[in-house]
């Protein structure tokens, strides 16, 4: 095999590959992508591990994510220091939950994630307020916000206590049919 | 209810029982913290940083149990014996990559079964993952659909890959066709193998039947004929392999081998109706899993729509703001579908009955039309058959244009009863989403009986004759020599007919429409905007054309290559119209509703295209001047024949299954089962109910006793 990379060790491929779904190849593609959102901070050598982090603006701006009105969330979703800055285990997580090959139950664990706001573990309605917003850009009237917010909780809502659990999350993402496929990034890979 | 208590606010106006939580740790009295160990708020565990130590050697291997029983029981998973991937569980980098240390340690404990087994497994699952990501190298128009995609969104895209599934489907049954039919036969003809011409008994045969000739085939030809004829598989494209009249093929041998080229033919028909059927019901199960519980619970509309709405894939900033506004006319129409609901509930009894007596009236329009419709559709069948049959021979323009007759009168038909059911239906007062609903089936009906008119008047007039009644052969021999020859040129005419309006309408209409959009400044131009890219019309058209082809391809069996052919290129024409010409739909899509949508559409049409061979496999007499059937009084004959050439045991089990004794407890067997799967699924909707009100007492039960709890600590 293609011995001639000197970014990661066999071990760290190695184990890239059994912890996410990528492939070799991707995820030294994906190497290069971090690397091009800052040349300067992102060392070429990641056999030892180095402490880089990227902040959320770098991440954001990436074309993949600029257009998504989620794109923050996300971010924030899988930093690990919860303020938005990720590592390159952090980046390869996140595609590697948004690629089309992870399983529908691992994204719903992260949608959840990252339609929670205000991250106290429950969608609420100020949460659902948010999303309707980012979604809509604000194009609804305040009235049309409230409603849909209620008819939300109305008819995912399962132990009544009024906000979204995870496991209400889950059982109605169960019976979407939509969720699996519009909740992917695909391109990431293209050079 | 937040049970988190750690350092984050409380809901605002939420329930009042929020109040009961204060909202720092550090005031909490340290017995309340107690709720962080719910076992539910555990499943819910945040990643936390740094809550796993470094590790020394030894002192690893011994805590590994523990540890990793710690990760995992966050995630609700009991023993690390079971493990899927470990890909697959939600945690950090870091997290999974303990995990996957401690699993490796662990295998020195196991046995050397299990060992090999593990490796064994995991060297499966890269390979099954390495051949996926190859042969999704060699699916075609990967990357285009992909564009599409990321431009356009998941509705239109599965447009696309809906042809490119037909693209496929057609190519297999060409090949099979070919390899079967046409392979044998012509192998045979050119002298390679040994082959007996069909013979026709003499003495049961009346010998004007058997004559059969072909006009425009001698003498001096001029070169638009060969035009005319390729455009209307008249002439000397009668006599290819194209047709159904080049199979007189009796029999092929092999060696020893006894090839039977008509009963292959029938098989051969019915393998590739079967094929066809299966692989589109294979692709619809999953959407239709989908629509079943959809149905079921209709009433989630709205987190749909909110929760999985935004497509990830979009990068382009139109893209995006289309989106944006899509959602938004999505979210509109629904809460005016809802105002709508309500003010339809409240209607009085008086409304109600004038609504009603509306749209019978309305329907009965309708009625109207599709009888105008198939009546035109008759009357041109039948005129265009009598000139075809009083001028052959003499093959020019005028012909040409009344043998394509009908496919413009069809074409005709499918474009302004749309017009028209979009018309009438904004006066019959539905709900938005059940017009399209209604008005999308009555286009479906209208596109799929025209050719079911088409060939009812091509049979009446088969089998209809001026004094005889037919009995000399069976039909009308005078007109139609050979008739399956004959219903394959009509469908054959369709399909090209069909290719050439899509073509014709795409760079005659759609291009010059942008360009005058884009280019002059004429209020009434801008208004007309340009062309949507409509995926319910296109579907339908797509699906018509497939059906000419199911039907056509009995009669003649090269047409499933042209059809190939025909959406290989569409695919590009669509795609070229979309990028430069069509603005997308206001009215999105959803891509789940869209796949089953269309092949549902498309096994109606499959199932229409059952009947018309049924019939003529079964009812009609074969032509006695040519094809492979000649032997025979119906098609469906070489079947019984060939039975009676088996051994005794083996039709003996043939008669018994296709006889009463059989048939009758047999259905009954099925009746049973399907009412069993009724029960059952009525009582899992009882349990689920049940559960579920269970699910809403239990939730108060906790609140209530976490109230009373709280109450006891703070008078303790």
């Amino acid at each position: 095999m293609g011995n001639k990379q000197t970014i990661f060790t066999d071990e760290q491929l190695d184990a890239y590959q059994d912890c996410t779904f990528f492939t070799r190849k991707e995820i030294l593609r994906l190497h290069g992508r971090y690397h091009e959102l800052a040349p300067n901070m992102v060392p070429m050598d990641y056999t030892r591990d180095p402490d880089v982090k990227l902040p959320i603006q770098l991440i954001v701006n990436m074309p993949e994510l600029k257009e998504n009105p989620f794109g923050e969330r996300i971010v924030m979703s899988f930093s690990e220091d919860g303020d938005g800055n990720l590592s390159f285990n952090d980046f390869v997580d996140m595609f590697s939950v948004l690629s089309e090959m992870a399983p529908r139950e691992l994204k719903a664990i992260y949608a959840f994630k990252i339609y929670d706001f205000n991250t106290d573990n429950f969608i609420c309605k100020s949460d659902l307020e948010k999303t309707l917003n980012n979604l809509t850009k604000e194009e609804l009237t305040e009235e049309e916000v409230v409603l849909v917010c209620e008819k939300v909780i109305e008819e995912a809502d399962m132990d009544g206590d009024g906000k979204l659990g995870f496991s209400d999350f889950e059982n109605m993402i169960s019976k979407a049919p939509d969720f699996l496929s519009p909740f992917k990034i695909r391109d990431i890979l293209q050079p | 209810m937040s049970e988190a208590g750690a350092a984050r606010e409380p809901d605002s106006g939420g329930i009042n029982d929020n109040e009961v939580f204060l909202p720092d740790t550090n005031h909490l009295p340290p017995t309340v913290t107690f709720l962080q160990e719910l076992p539910s708020y555990q499943s819910m565990l945040r990643r936390r940083p740094s809550t796993v130590r470094t590790r020394d050697g030894q002192g690893f291997v011994r805590r590994s149990p523990v540890e990793s029983r710690s990760i995992l029981e966050g995630l609700g998973v009991e023993s690390l014996d079971r493990v899927q991937s470990i890909r697959e569980y939600p945690l950090n980098m870091s997290q999974k990559r303990q995990l996957r240390d401690i699993q490796e340690a662990n295998t020195k404990y196991l046995s050397g079964w299990d060992q090999w087994k593990q490796t064994r497994s995991k060297s499966w699952r890269k390979f099954l993952d390495e051949t996926k990501e190859l042969s999704s190298y060699l699916e075609l128009w990967r990357h285009d659909i992909r564009n599409i995609e990321g431009k356009f969104g998941t509705g239109i895209q599965s447009y696309f890959s809906f042809l490119r599934f037909l693209v496929l489907l057609n190519f297999v049954i060409f090949v099979l066709m070919f390899s079967f039919i046409t392979l044998p036969s012509a192998v045979s003809k050119h002298g390679v193998l040994n082959g007996s011409y069909v013979k026709v008994p003499p003495k049961s045969i009346e010998p004007q039947c058997t004559v059969y000739t072909v006009s425009g085939t001698k003498g001096l030809i001029y070169f638009y004929n060969y035009i005319i004829d390729l455009l209307s598989g008249t002439g000397f494209l009668e006599m290819t392999s194209l047709f159904y009249g080049y199979y007189t093929i009796d029999k092929v041998q092999f060696n020893v081998i006894k090839y039977n080229v008509p009963l292959a033919y029938l098989l051969t028909t019915l393998a590739y109706l079967s094929l066809s059927l299966i692989w589109i019901v294979k692709r619809s199960v999953e959407g239709f899993k989908q629509s079943l519980i959809r149905d079921e619970d209709q009433f989630q509309s709205y987190c749909n729509k909110i929760f999985a709405g935004w497509d990830f894939c979009i990068t382009d900033i139109n893209a995006a703001r289309l989106k944006h506004s899509s959602l938004q006319y999505e979210l509109k129409t629904d809460l005016e579908e809802e105002r709508l609901r309500q003010k339809i509930a409240e209607r009085t009894t008086d409304q109600k009955l004038r609504i009603y007596c509306l749209r019978i009236f309305l329907n009965i329009i309708v009625l109207a039309v599709l009888s105008g419709c198939f009546y035109s559709l008759f009357r041109a069948t039948v005129f265009s058959q009598e000139k075809i049959s009083n001028d052959s021979g003499k093959p020019n323009v005028d012909n040409l244009l009344v043998q394509y007759l009908p496919s413009m009168v069809i074409t005709l038909a499918n474009f302004i009863a749309p017009l028209i059911f979009s018309l009438i239906i904004k006066f019959e007062d539905y709900s938005p989403a059940f017009e399209i609903r209604l008005t999308l089936m009555r286009c479906v009906f209208v596109r799929l009986a025209n050719i079911g008119v088409l060939l009812f008047s091509l049979g009446t007039r088969i089998t209809s004759c001026a004094s005889e009644k037919c009995t000399a052969c069976g039909y009308n021999y005078k007109l139609y020599p050979c008739w399956e020859s004959r219903v394959g040129q009509e469908m054959y005419k369709l399909m090209i007919f069909d290719f050439i309006i899509i073509f014709a309408i795409t760079v005659f209409v759609d291009f010059p429409r942008k360009l005058i959009v884009t280019y002059s400044s004429w209020k009434a131009f801008q208004w007309c905007g340009l062309q949507e890219f409509a995926i319910p019309d296109k579907v339908l058209e797509i699906v018509y054309g497939q059906t000419i082809c199911w039907i056509g391809t009995f009669y003649s069996p090269l047409l499933p290559a042209i059809a190939t052919i025909k959406y290989f290129v569409i695919f590009y024409i669509k795609k070229i119209s979309l990028m430069h010409t069509c603005r997308p739909s206001t009215r999105p899509f959803r891509a789940s509703s869209s796949n089953f949508f269309f092949l549902v559409v498309l096994l109606i049409g499959l199932v229409l295209a059952f009947i018309p061979l049924g019939l003529s496999m079964t009812h009609l007499r074969s032509s006695k001047a040519c094809g492979p059937f000649v032997n025979f009084n119906r098609s469906w004959d070489v079947v019984p024949y060939t039975i009676h050439t088996f051994p005794a045991a083996l039709r003996k089990v043939l008669n018994g299954i296709a006889s009463e004794a059989f048939a009758v407890p047999f259905f009954m067997v099925i009746c049973l089962v399907m009412f069993y799967f009724i029960a059952l699924a009525g009582a899992h909707k009882r349990v689920v109910d049940q559960l579920r009100e269970q699910l809403v007492m239990e939730s108060r039960d906790k609140l209530f006793l976490i109230r009373k709890l709280t109450e006891a600590q703070r008078h303790s």
